[in-house]
């Protein structure tokens, strides 16, 4: 019986290239049980190609992932996305989009309904189990996605720019809202976001990666719990300082290339 | 100073209620008209009230319904076997590259092809009876319905398969809940083009070597050059497509509900 997941990822050399444009170079990182890791870099710099390896979707062409510490019982997909464009099914309404991850484990009906009426309620979708995706705004589009992630009770939770699709004030709530139920469930998270403010927000460990190919440039701890931090803390500003300075000269190099995806 | 003139109207057409059916009427009215003023000579073209007499004439003596009956089960059985044939290649072209490029291959080789120009091919295989017409009928809705089907799936976003595989989705469970109902508006699409290539191929399939259906009954009628009986069975027809169209459009809001 293992009531709580505590996993721990360890990146191990990890390099990656599509066809001949070399995305990852020479990963190496321990990704600790139970904290946050955010990744930030300029875009194009192969955040979301070391998040889909981190959770099996994509091979690395060198390199390994391994996985360790307990998984709990009741956890029936280790490794769970939320995805930058929420990735919802249209033709599910909101219940349905939640009880995806449940339906191919053995729950029971009643179990399975008990799940998403408390994640539902958990991210404030009570009201919302028969409503279609598309008359949902995009917050609350993006609310589904973290209520079928926690669903399935991961063990680690992966999250690619989860809120970048959606509007300045809606972040800024949704973060709230997500600090508060990775706090409450514990779960190990990689967040990937190329906002400097959300990483001092909710990165335990921040990691700074280089523009393309990505290698780890630095890596900043913040060791303040979630909860109580605020924007405009001034340790917080100070990190964001920092972030930045790490990546400005990288940001502005990338902007000036020819984008070729 | 000038007042800033307004110049973003146009370019919306909307639905209007109710136009569509009382534009058939106003059509169907000004024709009766014409022809009862003698504005029409009605051996050129028989007025409306003198083909539903030719109507109700044939439901009457009960010809109707052995006509009827006989087209509508060539109809169901003909697009029911083109159209699971189609959605089974479709899908196998959309999910297998060993399949697809040479599948794609052959259908592209005979979707251009006239099925109609074919049928006396069919009728040496298969026999002037029964089998030739539905193999007509079935080929002619084979070819859209791969065509819809594997657009279809095509369609399907990569990044929803991506995220029922992160789910731990299983192969069957992504073609169940993920492929086959994104791929469903296109389908349900087709079955509008396929319907209606079945009501064509059905008429000319009958009117070789068929004693019962509309088709047969409408070229019977062509030689005797009784065109109130013509245009009786062509009215059929039509009504026939609308009836199809109307019952795939209530699929549609049913099953699409979600769009
Ligand atoms: N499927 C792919 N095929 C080819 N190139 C890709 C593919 N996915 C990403 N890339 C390229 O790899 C690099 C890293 O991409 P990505 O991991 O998406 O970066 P980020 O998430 O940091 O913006 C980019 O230059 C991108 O164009
Ligand atoms: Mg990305």
């Amino acid at each position: 019986m293992t009531a709580k997941s505590a996993v721990a990822l360890s990146v191990e050399a990890v390099s990656h290239s599509y066809r001949d444009l070399r995305a990852l170079d020479d990963i190496t990182l321990a990704i600790p049980a139970g904290e946050v890791t955010v990744l930030v870099g300029p875009s194009g710099c192969g955040k979301s190609t070391l998040l889909g390896i981190l959770g099996g979707l994509i091979a690395p062409s060198q390199g390994r992932v391994l996985m360790e510490g307990p998984i709990a019982d009741d956890c029936l997909n280790p490794l769970t996305y939320v995805f930058q464009d929420f990735a919802l099914l249209p033709w599910r309404d909101v219940g349905g989009n939640v009880a995806l991850g449940l339906e191919a484990a053995g729950l029971s009906r009643d179990a399975r309904a008990a799940r998403v009426a408390e994640v539902l309620a958990l991210t404030g979708l009570g009201a919302f189990a028969t409503a279609w995706p598309k008359q949902l705004s995009g917050g609350m589009r993006q609310r589904v996605g973290i209520a079928r992630a926690l669903a399935v009770h991961p063990a680690v939770l992966l999250m690619d720019e989860p809120l970048s699709a959606l509007d300045a004030q809606t972040r800024a709530l949704l973060l709230e809202e997500f600090s508060a139920l990775i706090t409450a469930s514990g779960v190990t998270t990689v967040y990937v976001t190329h906002t400097l403010s959300e990483a001092a927000l909710l990165g335990q460990q921040i990691v700074v990666l280089s523009r393309r190919p990505g290698r780890i440039r630095d890596i900043v701890r913040i060791n303040r719990p979630l909860a109580g931090r605020r924007v405009g803390d001034s340790d917080l500003v100070a990190v964001e300082a920092r972030l930045w300075g790490l990546i400005r000269d990288d940001a502005a190099d990338a902007a000036r290339e020819f984008a070729d995806a | 100073m000038r007042e800033v003139g307004f110049r973003g109207g146009g370019f919306a057409p909307r639905n209007l209620p109710f136009a569509g059916a009382l534009t058939l009427v106003l059509v169907v009215a000004s024709w009766q008209i014409a022809a009862s003023l003698g504005w029409i000579s009605t051996r050129f073209l028989p007025a409306p009230l003198a083909i539903i007499q030719a109507l109700v004439g044939l439901a009457q003596s009960g010809e109707l319904r052995l006509h009827l009956a006989a087209s509508l089960s060539r109809l169901a059985w003909g697009w029911a076997a083109g159209t699971a044939a189609g959605l089974m290649v479709g899908f196998a072209l959309g999910l297998f590259s060993l399949a697809r490029t040479p599948g794609l291959a052959i259908v592209s080789a005979l979707f251009p092809v006239p099925k109609i120009a074919l049928v006396p091919l069919f009728i040496v295989w298969f026999g002037i009876g029964e089998g030739s017409k539905l193999v007509t009928l079935g080929f002619g809705v084979f070819f859209p319905t791969v065509i819809n089907t594997l657009a279809g799936v095509d369609g399907v976003s990569r990044s929803l398969i991506r995220m029922g595989q992160s789910f731990g989705l299983s192969r069957t469970a992504i073609l169940t809940k993920i492929v086959l109902p994104g791929a469903l508006p296109a389908i349900l699409a087709g079955f509008r083009i396929t319907t209606a290539t079945a009501i064509i191929l059905l008429v000319a399939a009958e009117m070789i070597g068929a004693e019962y259906g509309i088709g047969a009954f409408v070229l019977s009628a062509g030689n005797l050059y009784d065109t109130d009986a013509l245009l009786a069975g062509i009215t059929v027809l039509s009504l026939l497509g609308l009836s199809i169209s109307w019952a795939i459009s209530r699929l549609e809001r049913w099953l699409l509900a979600w769009r």
